[in-house]
């Protein structure tokens, strides 16, 4: 018998090799309490939470809390069925209804993940003959979408204005174009220019879908993104979120005004053919994200953190993925893999965790440091992670 | 001097910065596996061939060129249709 596992060998004997040196299994970390949006017990150690995605901290909320319980009491703990036939409550309605008065868009569609929600938007709606323009630092989620469908993919290098609108004069004429774009890249935290981006999409033609999982709640004046920040929504056709971010929970949506969306939910498999939310998951989503719609202090605060922790990561002397801070996202760049795993450790150790990203989920082979700031995190947390930093940057040598 | 040699000539010397283990190229060389070219450096090393040549290569053409050799024979088909 051919093993069917061999091909995993070599990332098998990585790893081997990595844990052999004594190092923690950053893939394998678990909380054993969570205090807070900013706080969990880790190895029965207090730790600071910076690289969870969870911007405006809404998880622990009192409002979105108590609307779950009530879900729970009310509805039970699962709908037990597809969105099409008897996974349609009153709270996947009441969620939509949420998300449209958020975006202030028509139609809104909400997913079992974020994940789900990019597969099965592009899958669907770009067909044989039609062409995927889209970034090459895209979300697996994104190229997964590409890869169920049968539509013709052209990428285009990171953020380059010119090289989508080349790629898109080269479509033959009277093909269907859709351009996937991201608002914030969740890797090195940058944004696209989806000013000038949307701009070439629409002198050519093309429709276009903004991901904008992690623009979500703190970017535009509303939350909306960058989209709304670099203010061009109107011309968005389609925008992709998540509620696994700054909403708090978990589940996926796409919004639009296109005046046959509806249709999506008849064919669109990742809809159909999946169990929907548990009630109590859409209930605390449309809590958070109503409450989202009036954050406006909070995402003031966010901002400051992001800002502080870039400019106190640069002078310790960190190097980091942006010049200048763009979103809640700070990536600090390792030299490789085994010293970003060393430091990965050495600041768990200190009481800090951030996510350890590596190839080939990175651009240009990177080992990241990933930190996500919360809008929860005080002005000591933040100094505290700066503390850390230097701390474990000095214990593995990266700092001298 | 043919279309093909030309263009072979271009592909080549494209293919140059990115040989790391600067191991002799040839139209039987694999990208994936002689060149041990990861899914990304794939993507950008088309993107640099898509615009020296003002042509289209998508992920779906990707999937059937293996060697330099059959690139560049597509290279030849696509320019010609131009």
């Amino acid at each position: 018998m051919n093993d069917l596992f061999a091909k995993f060998d070599p990332l098998i004997q990585q790893r081997q090799q990595l844990l052999d040196g004594g190092v923690t299994d950053p893939f394998n970390l678990v909380m054993e309490r969570v205090e807070s949006p900013t706080v969990a017990i880790c190895n029965g150690k207090r730790t600071i939470l910076l690289g969870t995605y969870n911007y405006m901290g809404m998880t622990f909320d009192p409002d979105v809390i108590a609307a779950g319980k009530q879900a729970l009491d009310d509805f039970g703990s699962g709908t037990t069925g597809s969105r099409v036939l008897n996974g349609t409550y009153a709270g996947h309605r009441a969620v939509e209804d949420a998300l449209k008065d958020f975006y202030a868009m028509d139609h809104a569609m909400v997913f079992s993940t974020g994940y789900q929600a990019n597969l099965g938007v592009i899958s669907t709606i770009a067909g044989k003959d039609d062409y995927i323009v889209l970034d090459i630092d895209s979300h697996a989620s994104i190229y997964d979408g590409c890869a169920l469908g049968n539509a013709q993919i052209v990428p285009f290098r990171h953020n380059d204005v010119d090289a989508l609108e080349k790629r898109l004069k080269r479509i033959p004429e009277g093909a269907g174009k859709l351009v996937v774009l991201e608002g914030v890249y969740s890797m090195l935290g940058d944004i696209a220019p989806l000013k000038e981006m949307v701009a070439v999409c629409k002198a050519n033609g093309a429709m276009v879908l903004v991901d904008e999982a992690h623009s979500m709640g703190f970017i535009g004046e509303h939350g909306r993104g960058v989209a709304e920040a670099q203010g061009v929504i109107d011309d968005v056709d389609f925008i992709v979120g998540t509620f696994s971010k700054s909403v708090g929970t978990v589940g996926g949506f796409c919004v639009s005004n296109h005046p046959k969306f509806e249709i999506l939910r008849l064919v669109c498999r990742p809809y159909v053919f999946t169990a929907s939310l548990p009630p109590s998951v859409v209930a605390t989503a449309a809590t958070s994200v109503r409450k989202l719609m009036d954050s406006a202090d909070k995402r003031a605060h966010l901002w400051e953190n992001s800002k502080r922790l870039h400019a106190g990561l640069r002078q310790l002397g960190f190097t980091l993925g942006t010049e200048e801070p763009q979103s809640a996202i700070i990536a600090v760049i390792m030299p490789d893999l085994e010293t970003g795993a060393a430091m990965w450790e050495a600041l768990l150790h200190e009481g800090l965790y951030v996510n350890l990203a590596r190839p080939p989920a990175t651009p240009a082979g990177m080992t990241l440091l990933r930190c996500s700031l919360c809008a929860l995190h005080s002005e000591e947390q933040v100094g505290e992670i700066l503390d850390m930093f230097a701390a474990a940057g000095r214990a593995t040598g990266c700092l001298s | 001097m043919s279309d093909r040699q030309q263009i072979s000539d271009q592909v080549h010397a494209l293919i140059q910065p990115l040989n790391k283990k600067g191991i002799a190229v040839t139209d039987a060389t694999r990208f994936a596996q002689d060149l041990e070219w990861d899914s990304l450096t794939v993507l950008d090393f088309v993107a640099t061939i898509e615009d020296e040549f003002d042509v289209m290569i998508t992920m779906n053409m990707q999937a059937e060129i293996e060697t330099v050799g059959q690139l560049i024979d597509a290279l030849v088909r696509l320019t010609a249709e131009k």
